[in-house]
């Protein structure tokens, strides 16, 4: 048998190495970095900003100090470790201000904190009427509490001290979960209904009774509804429903409430509106006018598409006039206009007034951004939805609003990160925002005067966190309501 | 018919302002707080502690009045004001009294129907510059770069005053005193201007206070003092002399460390009445005789008020310049109470 010839080699060789301007990090660098002269000459440019950012920006965050009394004392303490010359971050103003920045001028709970852990001293102050009671001067009280701030641990003085706007967050949370997880049971959404009552009362103090009695407006609401829906409809039992809860709250509201307290008298300390500041003003002017402005922008891009004349020219109107009026417009008309429309004396509550009018500009947005969504639906779905037999409302509900509202999310959700930015505009009516407001406050310290960078980028950190967070929620859901299989 | 009664509803909701407007001490000790319109934030002057309690030049005036009509100087509620939202916080009637380094000025007096009950600080606008700028009076000034707060009456004055020297300037503008003194020291601008007072404060927290001057012509006069709405003289009164009853007692050595010893022992006929030992001065207010006592006693006369505040021992340390007492080269004057 001869022996065979081999002309096909019967296992592969190993491959070669590329070239090695072919391969790895050089040629990523080539192909994106130094493509071309243009090129070439930006990416030198940016690494130069970059190297000359660094070369300040890192030492100067080296150099952090975080005890000291002001910023002086900061100053001496770089110079001391780093040498004349040195520059460096005083963060000790937020290590002595934060509580300022996160709560504003919330009082502390201090008879809460003296009846836990200072029970004793306490006791042998007079209890509540000896020291916190309305007989007592103001300087017995003030040296008490000067007293328990300078003993009384951290946990008691913020955890303790603020329980009211720590339990309101927290319960936030709970609130909006079965809103934001739709895993989570249905149940749950009886409690968000209930939460901004309880907000409201956890955050203000005074009378459990008023947010209770005008919950009870919801129930005659209800009530009204539920009785006349099957003599004259949907629209006019509704409207009646509106009818008798404003009646209730206008004329019933005030006699139940003090009727109720006088029987069962129970309540917190009331806080006023000008004591909310910082992080707490933020969070409760953008939650709140961000769940008000959705269902109100739904109902406006609803409107402006609606084949009713007067319907569609109030939404335009609004929608119009609010988008073309700039927020800051808008703030000082809360502020100082409703004042001389309103009789002297009757004062109604300025973050409540800032909250109205920061809830109509988003209501506004939100509309235009849901029209958007509802100009994408193709037009079959409105046939379809016809076709089943589903009335004007069901439709709405069951298939144009599911869909539009999905296409709309980036959109809704970057308007409701610029509102909540756009919360520290209340700055110039006078509230304390944590960017300028709080920041002033600290700063007309003469301890903390000529401070500048610290306070900014403290707040901007804590901005980009809540804001960064709705931008990934908002991303979350879009993949989970992914449906179109593109 | 319903355009009249609109209007009707309107008269009658002016009316009861009016009468709402006329007693200001009533609706004080009815609600048992005074509101007092402050500063949201001025060194020294008035400005939240660490523990947002309001302290300040500015803030005691409002103590003092509150110890006087209330008997308790912690019985006050601070309305932090910004420049724009202050005078229709006091003309809405939001607070009671207004103590937030106002200028008293001809329009603000009759324009914008407010009276100002006095002078608690004698302001002027200053310059500084760095000291190796070689520059020592302000008339030297030809051609620089200054920084300065647009919108304000400073800018106006200083428009004002390189005019009249037949100077030229370049403005920098700047939004408030923290951008300010940060662009002066970077550089930015030859000389910053605002009121003494605040360039003072501002000097004292610089890493080298030492290098800056503040230049001696003062530009403009900026009388600052608490205000209070037209149409309610006796209130107007008593906070103007409950200030002068501080000023008084400064004058005639009462503090508020020795105030009820001095009570008991005076025999200066002025002093005693003004503690309230003689005379009924206090019910000529709508007082209690005590009234002048509880107000020196809860924030001193009116030098410790500067003094713990503003005055030298502080790291502001204002001299006292136009605000010593009268008998002290100053302008600081208390009419007699008699």
């Amino acid at each position: 048998m001869p022996k065979q010839l081999t002309y096909v080699r019967g296992e592969m060789l190993a491959p070669k190495e590329p070239p090695l301007r072919e391969a790895g990090v050089v040629k990523w660098l080539r192909e994106n970095l130094f493509s071309g002269p243009l090129n070439t000459i930006l990416t030198l440019l940016g690494l130069l900003a970059t190297a000359w950012l660094l070369l300040h920006l890192v030492p100067w965050l080296m150099h952090s100090v975080w005890n000291a009394g002001s910023l002086g004392e900061c100053r001496q303490i770089i110079a001391a470790t780093w040498g004349e010359g040195a520059t460096g971050a005083c963060w000790a103003v937020v290590r002595e201000r934060w509580p300022q920045y996160i709560f504003g001028f919330y009082p502390q709970d201090f008879a809460l904190i003296a009846r836990l852990s200072f029970a004793d001293q306490y006791a042998a102050a007079g209890g509540y009427e000896g020291v916190f009671g309305a007989a007592v001067n103001g300087a017995v009280r003030e040296a008490f509490i000067a007293d328990l701030r300078a003993n009384a641990g951290l946990f008691d003085l913020y955890v303790l001290g603020y329980w009211r706007p720590i339990l309101a967050f927290v319960l936030m949370f709970v609130a909006i979960a079965p809103v934001l997880f739709t895993a989570l049971p249905r149940k749950m959404i009886w409690f968000s209904l209930l939460y901004p009552a309880l907000a409201f009362w956890l955050l203000w103090g005074g009378t459990v009774w008023l947010p209770v009695v005008a919950l009870l407006g919801f129930a005659v609401m209800g009530a009204v509804f539920t009785l006349l829906k099957d003599q004259l409809g949907v629209p006019v039992s509704a409207g009646l429903g509106l009818v008798a809860a404003v009646l209730w709250w206008l004329f019933a509201q005030a006699p139940v409430t003090a009727g109720l307290q006088s029987a069962l008298p129970f309540g917190l300390a009331s806080v006023d509106s000008d004591q909310f500041g910082g992080f707490l003003l933020s969070i409760v002017i953008g939650v709140t006018a961000i769940s008000a402005s959705l269902p109100m922008g739904i109902l406006l891009a609803l409107g402006r598409r609606s084949d009713m004349l007067l319907v569609r020219t109030l939404s335009v109107g609004f929608i119009e006039f609010i988008r073309g009026v700039p927020l800051i417009t808008l703030l000082f008309t809360a502020s100082l206009l409703l004042q001389y429309f309103l009789p002297p004396g009757n004062n109604f509550d300025i973050i409540l007034r800032v909250i109205i009018l920061v809830t109509f500009f988003a209501a506004a947005y939100i509309a235009e951004v849901i029209r958007g969504g509802l100009a994408a639906l193709p037009r079959g779905q409105y046939e379809a939805a016809d076709a089943l037999g589903l009335d004007y409302w069901q439709a709405q509900r069951l298939v144009v609003m599911p869909q539009a509202l999905k296409i709309s999310i980036p959109g809704i959700v970057s308007s409701f990160i610029g509102l909540f930015k756009d919360t520290t505009l209340v700055a110039f009516v006078g509230l304390m925002d944590p960017l300028k407001g709080i920041t002033a406050v600290v700063r007309a310290d003469i301890d903390w005067k000529g401070i500048y960078w610290e306070p900014y980028i403290f707040a901007g950190t804590l901005f980009f966190i809540i804001c960064f967070g709705m931008s990934r929620y908002s991303m979350w859901l879009e993949r989970k309501l992914k449906t179109d299989h593109r | 018919m319903n355009k009249s009664v609109f209007l009707g509803t309107l008269s009658a909701a002016a009316l009861a302002a009016g009468l709402a407007g006329a007693a200001t001490l009533d609706d004080v000790k009815a609600r048992g707080e005074l509101i007092c319109g402050v500063n949201v934030g001025l060194t020294g002057f008035g400005a939240p502690d660490a523990n947002g309690n309001y302290q300040g030049f500015d803030v005691a005036i409002c103590k003092a009045v509150a110890a006087a009509v209330l008997g308790d100087a912690s019985k006050v509620k601070y309305v932090p004001t910004t420049g724009e939202t202050r005078f229709t916080a006091l003309a809405s009637g939001e607070v009671d009294l207004l103590v937030r380094n106002s200028t008293w000025t001809f329009s603000r007096d009759n324009d914008l129907k407010f009276d100002f009950v006095a002078v608690n600080y004698y302001d002027g606008q200053g310059f500084m510059v760095k000291k190796d700028l070689g520059v020592t009076s302000a008339k030297e000034l030809d051609g620089a770069t200054v920084c300065i707060q647009t919108g304000t009456t400073t800018e106006l004055n200083l428009a004002d005053f390189f005019k009249a020297n037949n100077m030229t300037y370049t403005p920098v503008n700047i939004a408030d005193d923290a951008e300010g003194q940060r662009q002066y020291l970077a550089g930015a601008c030859d000389t910053y201007t605002t009121d003494a007072s605040g360039l003072a404060a501002s000097r004292a927290t610089m890493p080298d206070a030492e290098n800056h001057i503040i230049l001696p012509e003062i530009i403009s006069k900026e009388p600052l003092g608490p205000l209070v709405r037209h149409g309610d003289s006796q209130w107007g009164d008593i906070v103007r002399w409950t200030y002068f009853a501080l000023v008084a007692a400064e004058e005639y050595g009462v503090t508020s460390a020795n105030v009820a010893e001095v009570a008991a022992s005076s025999t200066n006929p002025e002093v005693k009445r003004i503690l309230g030992t003689e005379g009924e001065l206090g019910a000529m207010l709508g007082l209690d005789k005590d009234w002048g006592m509880r107000a020196i006693a809860a924030v001193g006369n009116y030098g410790e008020i500067f003094e713990a505040n503003i005055g030298s021992a502080t790291p502001i340390g204002l001299s006292r310049g136009l605000n010593a007492l009268w008998t002290q080269g100053g302008l600081q004057y208390a009419p007699p109470f008699r």
